[in-house]
This record gives structure tokens, sequence and C-alpha cells, in this order.
């Protein structure tokens, strides 16, 4: 009996033992959610999403916080599941109370989660590709990645400027490829473009040399574009060389710009264009570059801290945080509203992926130049010149 | 005749593919009445621990032999700690086990080894052959020749040795082959084994094609089940026949239908020859008798 006495004694100090440092923790720390694919179908995003913010927050911290106070990072894995993505998200809202979120690895979690936070005045930025996160522009939401509309738009700005108008395109039907391929034939026309051999490839197909001898014997294509993403592309690319179609021009999109895709693709890559983010040719770029600083320092510490190559999707990460690090500082406060107010008026905020100038219109803020075309040349990534 | 000869060729290398997936689903089949959905993962284990081996400094053959040894050693552990010990159970379940089994090696393959996607040198270079106007990987021919040989060499096992006909004994009635002494749980493991070892080869063969990942076994398997399906579960002839078809009604779909329709064709046709002959093109009419 004396026992269970003393035991309950015990737990009730204790209890309050912790809701004392609780109260403390609060004080001086302000929480910062994040909900990404670290696991699953979209890993290769989540992964490096996950590294970067806490790689960034204990850098902040370990300069002492914003305005004073400790960050600290609550991060669940959703596992590419939106359903999950959502259920995490009313948690980060109701039960860790996060001031806002830098997460969303995927455009179809990030759909799922938007509600909660616009119904909790919490605000929101995507990692997430597609348009759809900020058109409509919603008042808690933002992202920082590249659109496919805007690779879309970089590859015909190119194709004009070598006057080649009549155009094949080949996508691969999984969510990104549908997606780009949608915006082209969208804003085909804006720049005079005319899609004359329209193709289509299963993400985990083996040979589309059946779709690119289409392409082939189709009369007078003068550029060939292929919005995909993951292996497709790459044995694409390599179809289309053994096929012997190199002497038509060739686009990838911005969902192959990764080392990786150099290394699949082999020899058959030479001479590709696709569009891309500075953080890729970072040593590359010229030392008057705005972005060049930015660039090299990410690449350095993200590939010092975790022996891996940078990906263009941490570097999202990053360029998600840093704007909200800076809003929080303008703002002067933990006030969610304020924050949002604050992130909604960033102005020359130069990250990874581009120089961001948001507006109340506008909650991407990045425009073409944030992409740069690129051509591989010698297994390697080079700067297209404009207008060659 | 270029662009046919071109479809005609794309449609049996992948089809190839497909006919030694069916294959392994066969083999197993016939010794147990499972459906192995873990085939899949044995390709996948062909392709990348080849590309991780030969990386590793291994020189390219003695890669693809430790591929197919690693690969035999899981088809045999496979046997051993899953399905052996649930023998018991009614095929279904051993099915759902052979499920759970393909989740777990595409787990364990995805943290040992890693996410990305890997490729492998052509065997015998990368310049395209020209014939009549179609352009041919040097590949194809070694995915075509290498189905050959295996297609072979099963059936020379299964008809002219001894060890073979006990495995086609078991499939035909497990009790009476017991009965005369054949030891079925070493067909069983045998069937694991040799399948284990068909899906590595094919795996090996077709990665320098089709580049590998953790996760190429998922639709290989599908589609290899389609094709087994459509020749007739259980026989050989029937699921290189059913695989190469696959493979072709998916070429010719997409070079003269619609690229964006070509599978739902290639299922289309499976569903009305099952429809038609609902014990696939090749498959043994079973008979119940009451």
């Amino acid at each position: 009996m004396k026992s269970k006495a003393t035991f309950k004694t015990l737990l009730v100090a204790s209890v309050m033992a912790l809701g004392v440092s609780q109260v403390a923790l609060a004080q001086d720390t302000v929480k910062i959610g994040s909900v990404l694919s670290v696991t699953g179908p979209s890993s290769f995003l989540g992964e490096p999403e996950d590294k970067t913010l806490r790689l960034y927050v204990d850098k902040i911290n370990a300069a002492g916080g914003v305005n004073g106070k400790k960050l600290e990072l609550v991060i669940y894995d959703d596992g590419g599941d939106a359903n999950k993505a959502r259920t995490f998200a009313t948690r980060l809202v109701e039960d860790d109370e996060v001031i806002a979120m830098v997460g969303g690895t995927t455009t179809g979690s990030t759909m799922a989660m938007i509600p909660v936070f616009e119904d909790a005045k919490v605000p929101f930025i995507s990692l997430a590709g597609a348009i759809e996160v900020i058109d409509p522009v919603r008042k808690f939401v933002f992202k920082t990645p590249h659109t496919d509309k805007m690779a879309c738009e970089k590859i015909f700005e190119d194709l004009k400027k070598r006057n080649l108008t009549k155009i094949g395109l080949v996508s691969g039907t999984d969510g990104f490829g549908a997606s780009m391929r949608a915006q082209c034939v969208k804003v085909a026309p804006t720049y005079g473009m005319q899609i004359i051999a329209d193709e289509n490839y299963g993400p985990r197909d083996s040979d589309m040399t059946a779709q690119l001898t289409k392409i082939k014997n189709t009369a007078g294509v003068q550029a060939v574009v292929n919005p995909g993403f993951g292996q497709g592309p790459a044995i694409v690319t390599r179809n289309y060389a053994q096929l012997g179609m190199n002497n038509i021009p060739f686009y990838q999109s911005h969902g192959v710009a990764s080392k990786s895709f150099i290394d699949l693709a082999g020899a058959a890559a030479e001479g590709v264009r696709l569009p891309a983010a500075a953080l890729l040719v970072g040593d590359k770029l010229p030392e008057s570059d705005p972005q060049k600083k930015v660039v090299t320092e990410y690449k350095q510490a993200y590939e010092s801290a975790t022996k891996q190559p940078v990906s263009t999707f941490g570097g999202h990460a990053y360029d998600g945080l840093f704007i909200l690090v800076e809003a929080m500082k303008r703002a002067n406060s933990t006030e969610s509203q304020k924050i949002r107010d604050e992130i909604e008026k960033t102005k020359g905020f130069v990250g990874t992926g581009g120089i961001v100038n948001m507006s109340a219109t506008d909650h991407l803020g990045l425009d073409l130049s944030a992409f740069r075309m690129l051509e591989i040349k010698g297994g390697d990534w080079n700067l297209v010149a404009s207008g060659s | 005749m270029a662009e046919f000869l071109q479809f005609l060729i794309s449609g049996l290398t992948v089809g190839a593919v497909y006919a030694l997936v069916a294959l392994g689903f066969t083999l197993i089949y016939n010794a147990s009445g499972v459906v192995n959905f873990a085939q899949g993962e044995f390709v996948m284990l062909g392709g990348m621990v080849t590309v991780f081996a030969s990386a590793a400094g291994v020189p390219l053959v003695l890669a693809a032999f430790i591929a197919v040894v690693v690969a035999v050693v899981i088809g045999l552990l496979l046997h051993r700690l899953a399905i052996e010990p649930a023998r018991g159970a009614s095929a279904v379940t051993l099915i759902i086990i052979t499920i759970g089994a393909s989740i777990l090696f595409r787990g364990i393959a995805a943290i040992i080894f890693d996410k990305q996607f890997h490729k492998l040198p052509g065997f015998t270079g990368e310049t395209p052959i020209d014939i009549l106007g179609a352009a041919v990987q040097p590949q194809s021919f070694w995915v075509l020749g290498g189905a050959a040989v295996v297609v072979v060499a099963l059936y020379v096992f299964l008809e002219h040795t001894l060890l073979g006909k006990a495995v086609l004994a078991t499939a035909a009635n497990r009790l009476a082959a017991r009965l005369v002494g054949i030891n079925t749980t070493t067909i069983m493991a045998l069937a694991f084994g040799g399948s284990a070892a068909i899906g590595a080869i094919a795996g090996i063969l077709v990665t320098p094609i089709t580049l590998t990942s953790y996760d190429v076994g998922t639709l290989l398997a599908l589609k290899g089940f389609a094709a087994a399906m459509l020749g007739g579960m259980g026989n050989p002839v029937g699921a290189v026949v059913g695989g190469l078809l696959l493979g072709l009604l998916e070429a010719f779909g997409a070079g003269y239908l619609s690229s964006t329709y070509k599978d739902a064709f290639a299922f289309l046709v499976i569903l009305i020859v099952l429809f038609v002959a609902p014990q696939g093109l090749f498959g043994r009419r079973v008979v119940e008798r009451v």
C-alpha cells in the first residue's frame, strides 16, 4: 500500500516536472513542422529534403537561432501516402502547434494537406512541383520548386530562338510526365509551337523504340521533347540514339536534372538539352551570377554532411526554410499570421532555385530566369549561351 | 518494312524477358500449385547484384555468376523459411506469403543497395546493328539467345532427366509422387531454386537495355504473370509463347495503334483469349472428377 502511494507521488511529481520543463522549452524554442515522403516511392525527393532541413536547422540553432529563439523541427514521414500526410498535418497543427510548415514532398500530399493549414491559418511552404499548389492562390500556401509549365516555356523559348517550331512529344504517363505534357500542349500556341507527334510510354516501360520510330517517321518533326521522370527518359534517350535520331534536337525536362541521368543514358545523352536549376551547374556559373554564392555554399554543405551528390529537391527545402526564417526575422514574431504576411512580401530572395519575388498574386515568385538551359557535352552539363 | 522490323524486334526482346519471368512462374506452379509473386524480385536481384558486384571491381561474368547464386540462395531460403513451414496451407495462403516475401525483398534491396537506377554495359558493345533498316541493340540478341538457351535447358531437364521427371510427377500428383518415393520437399526446393536462377538470368540479360532498380520486379512479375496466364499456367511452351506474344502486342500496339493505350490493348487481347480459352493457349484442360 505504502509503495503504491510513493509511486503515485512520484508520478505526480514527474508529470509536474515534465509540464514545467515543457513550459520552459516553449519560451525559448519555436516549432517548425514538416511532412515529407522520406520513404516510399518518392523517397528520392523526400530524403534530400529531410537531410537538408535537419542540417540547416542545426546550423541555424548553432548560430543562435532566429530572433533569439531556437528552432525545433518536427518532421513526419508520410511514406508517399497522401492520407497519412493529412493526418500528420492535423497533428502538426493541433498537437505540435507549429508556427509554420515547410514540407509536402509530392503534389498529392501537398494538396491533401492544404485545407488543414488554410483552416488553421498556418503558413505552408510546399516543396511540390505542380502549379495547382499555388494556382489559384491560397492565402497561406506558398511553394519553392519551379513548375512544369515554366520548364515547357523555357524549352519552347530555346526552340523559338533556333527557329524550330514543329515538335514531337514523347511523354511518360506518370504524374510528372502527364502533367508536364498537358502544360506543354497548353503553352505551345503562345510560342508558335506545333505539336505534330504526341506519343506516350508507361513509367516502367523498358523499350520506347516503337514510339520513337513513329515520331521518326512523322514528316517534318524538327525537335523532340520528352517530359518524364525516373528511368524512362534515360531509356528514351538511349533508344533515340539507337534509332539514329541524333540529327533531330532532343530536349529533356528538369525531371532528369541529376548526374544519374547522364550515367544511365551514357553516350546517348550527348547533345541533349534540358532546363535546370542553377544548383546543378554551380561551378560553371560566372562569378557575376547572383546565385553563384548560395548554390556553391549549399552544395558544399550538403555534400560534406551527407556524402551524397546534391539534388535540386534538397535545394527546394533549403529555399523554403530560409524564406520562412527571413520572414520570421522581418516579422520579429512567432505569430503565424504575421509570418505569412512577411513570406508574401519576400523580395529578391536568392535561393538555390532562383531569385524569389513573391506577391499577393504570386506565391512562387520565380520567373524563367530561374531555369538555365543546359546541354550535355562530354558527359557533363554545359550552360547554353542564349540564342545558340 | 523497316518500321515493321523495328517493332518486331523490340517486341521480341521485351517479350523474351516476359517469357523468362513466366517460365519462373511455371516451374514453381508446376511443382507446388503456387503462383510465386516474388518472381519479379529474383529478376531485380539478378540485375542489382550484378551491378553492385561489378561496381566493386568483380569481372562481369563472375558478377553475373554471383548474382545467380545469391538469387538461388534467396529462393531456397524463401522456400525453406516461408513456404515449407506453411505446407499444409491452401495455395491462396501460399500465394499471399509470396506477395509478402516480394515486399520484404524489395524493402531490403532498397536498404542494402539504394533507390537509384543502375545500368550495366552491353555485353558486346552498344553500337546498334542495322537489320534491313531497323536499328537493333546487340544486347537484344543476348536476351533472345539467353532466353532460348534457358528454355531448351529447362525442356531437356524436365523431359530427359530423372530429376526433371520427378518435378513433373510432383506437378501431376503430389501424393502419388510421394508414394513412388519422390521427396516432394526436395523437388519444391529445387523448383524455387531453379526459378530464382531463371529470374536472375533474365535480370542480368535485360539490365543493359532496361536499367534496373530495387523495384523493377513488381511490373515484371505482373507482365510475366499475364504472359503465363495467356500461354496457359503450368505449360513451359505456353509461358514462352505467352511472353513473346505479350511483348509483340505491346510493341505493335504502341507502333500502329496508340502508345497511350498499348497496355490496355495488350490486356484486352489477353482477356479475349482467356474468355475463349480459359485455360490459356496451351493450358491443360483441368477436369475435376467427383
